[in-house]
């Protein structure tokens, strides 16, 4: 390598076998030099499954977190949302990698990504409603990040399938940052502005028939999450209406409109591509 | 005289110099020697107001240029057709945000404010990099900018790094190594497509053709026709002639194309055995001017988004400021029934 100019370097090295070394990000077998078996009593389609949902979980959450490149408030928070949205990006790609290996078809990651339709995604319906304005967005971001974070670490803990374990265990590192994140923000804006506070008790009423649906039937879950959010709002002087749940369930499929031009608009390039590589 | 021109309120340490009764010729020539050996100013330095001015204005169009260079590349965030390139094009656009928030605080060290030069951008006063006014039709235009702008960029940023006034060389430091990681990225992309399909290939001749000449007016009118350049280098806040610059970028990127197969759109490229360089066409002079002066494909586009996003952030910002001053206070408020709760006790 040169190394009197960075530039200077750009053309030496590129054989063939050093194709991919903008480094970091190339990696051929995401989950390498980790024991990929999956444990004796675990039922592959059913981890595989829970692996899906949760990274579609996170790419759609992702997808509308790239959608605010640009247009949030300050520069500060520019770099922390495409900061989150890089991990939950990661994420993503860990699942669907731990997915692809258990399900037994061996697809990648974009596989999964680029060509399955919206019917075939099994992320909940909250992370796929558009961004809305600032204050559903972040108020948006502290109920997932909230749940997701109890998930997993839980998981991390608790999951019968180490890899599943391991990835839950980082991710849960991640998403505290998060919570923390838009936790502040929840706060900031229901303590600061009359607008601001109605903009944020009308996010909350707008997410509110989507909660229920984060945790099925295991209570135990609902009141660990909805004590953290109690807290949050407490200190922001604001409210999480109880209110009936929207019917359905997005692990079972069901969607709103909104995923599929969300998809639409993700998977624009590879499938008009579907020979290339990138 | 900054004041005036782009709405920045400022310090002046040298009107506050002469008040205290400092001599200013003496301040000048110390100014003076610190350039010529070859040392930092620093803030709290004395300095001509002509060097603060135009070390605000070149900063402040620095940090403008990586804000608005998020737009370009950042529409194709959503559309990236690998998750890997996702993550890549998604961490590039946020170090752009990140290397705008240097740049501004660097801005800010000299006396300008961010908010009032973010004002100044929305409003037209200040301008941003040029380059950053043309489309991105394919998602190989990612590739090729990351190839050719930030290989542009790292060429004229790289002196910069020894530029004189300390805090935009530091920060130029970092900034640099950032940039040549992108532009590693890009052109790794390209040579990703290269190998693709001839569809792939295709896009990435179309987006070389109608990147090259802009990229190559990047570094500014030809030095003859260059009136800032010459007290710039005195001050040695410029390394290099702007053509200077203009020759090692293509004599750089001329091998880089051949590794890559593709052609550069310029008949008149050749090597010239006698200068040591290669020779290469006049870019049309003409159409800069037409883009820098507002008349360029996406001119108006670039502004009107971020005064956007600006303008419907405003009430966020209202409400983080609402609530700092409501904390502060009933932090007093606290305080002061302590107080007084002591007292009486």
């Amino acid at each position: 390598m040169s190394d009197d100019h960075v530039y200077l370097s750009l053309a030496e090295g590129h054989d063939d076998s050093d194709a991919r070394w903008a480094f970091g990000t190339g990696f051929e077998d995401p989950l390498h030099g980790v024991d990929q078996t999956v444990p004796e009593g675990t039922d592959s389609a059913q981890l595989a499954a829970f692996c899906l949902a949760l990274g579609d979980d996170a790419l759609v959450s992702a997808q509308r977190l790239a959608q605010w490149c640009t247009a949030a408030p300050e520069l500060e928070e520019e770099v922390a949302l495409a900061n989150i949205g890089l991990d939950l990006l990661g994420q993503t790609r860990l699942l669907y990698a731990r997915a692809g290996q258990v399900d037994g078809t061996g697809r990648g990651e974009d596989a999964y990504a680029y060509f399955r339709d919206a019917d075939d995604f099994r992320n909940v319906r909250l992370a796929e409603l558009p961004n809305g304005d600032f204050a559903f967005s972040i108020t948006r971001l502290l109920v997932l990040s909230s749940w997701r974070l109890a998930l997993f670490e839980r998981l991390a803990t608790t999951a019968s399938d180490p890899v599943l374990a391991a990835i839950a265990a980082k991710g849960a590192k991640e998403l505290a940052y998060h919570r923390q994140y838009a936790a502040e923000w929840v706060v900031r804006l229901g303590d600061g502005t009359e607008e601001s506070q109605r903009r944020t008790r009308d996010a909350l009423a707008a997410i509110a028939p989507y909660v229920d649906e984060l945790f099925a039937d295991d209570g135990e879950l609902r009141t660990e999450v909805l004590a953290v959010l109690r807290q949050v709002t407490d200190a922001a002087g604001l409210v999480l209406p109880e209110v009936a749940p929207v019917p359905g369930h997005g692990r079972d499929g069901d969607r709103t409109e909104h995923l599929a031009p969300l998809l639409a608009e993700l998977q624009s390039v590879a499938r008009a591509h579907p020979e290339a590589t990138w | 005289m900054v004041g005036r021109e782009v709405g920045v309120s400022m310090t002046s340490t040298g009107t506050e110099a002469s008040a205290a009764g400092w001599d200013e010729a003496r301040l000048s020539e110390q100014f003076d020697a610190t350039i010529a050996k070859d040392q930092r100013i620093e803030p709290r330095d004395w300095m001509p107001d002509g060097y603060r001015r135009t070390l605000i204005r070149q900063i402040a169009q620095h940090a403008h240029s990586e804000i608005i260079g998020m737009q370009p590349e950042g529409d194709w965030i959503t559309r990236a057709p690998s998750l890997r390139r996702k993550a890549i094009l998604f961490a590039k656009v946020q170090d752009e945000a990140g290397h705008g928030l240097y740049l501004y605080s660097a801005a800010e060290t000299l006396g300008a404010d961010r908010a009032e030069l973010t004002d100044a951008l929305i409003e037209g006063r200040q301008k941003y990099s040029s380059i950053f006014n043309y489309p991105t039709p394919t998602f190989a235009d990612v590739g090729v900018i990351g190839w050719f702008v930030d290989g542009a960029a790292i060429c004229n940023q790289v002196p910069l790094c020894r530029c004189s006034y300390g805090p935009y060389a530091r920060a130029m430091v970092r900034v640099c190594k950032e940039e040549s990681f992108h532009q590693r990225q890009g052109y790794e992309l390209l040579l990703t497509m290269m190998r693709g399909t001839d569809g792939q290939r295709a896009m990435v001749q179309d987006a070389v053709d109608r990147w090259w000449w802009p990229s190559l007016m990047m570094f500014g009118p030809p030095d003859d026709d260059s009136p800032n350049s010459a007290r710039s280098m005195a001050w040695k806040i410029k390394r290099h002639s702007n053509d200077e610059l203009r020759q090692r970028f293509v004599d750089m990127t001329v091998p880089q194309a051949e590794k890559l197969g593709v052609t550069l759109p310029d008949p008149e490229l050749s090597w010239n055995e006698e200068r040591g360089h290669h020779d290469f066409g006049t870019p049309d002079w003409s159409e800069l001017q037409r883009v820098i002066s507002g008349d360029g494909p996406r001119n108006v586009e670039r502004v009107s988004r971020r005064r956007a996003a600006h303008e419907e952030g405003a009430w966020v910002r209202e409400a983080a400021t609402a609530h700092a001053a409501k904390q502060a206070a009933r932090t007093q408020e606290t305080a002061r029934t302590q107080k007084t709760e002591g007292a009486a006790a």
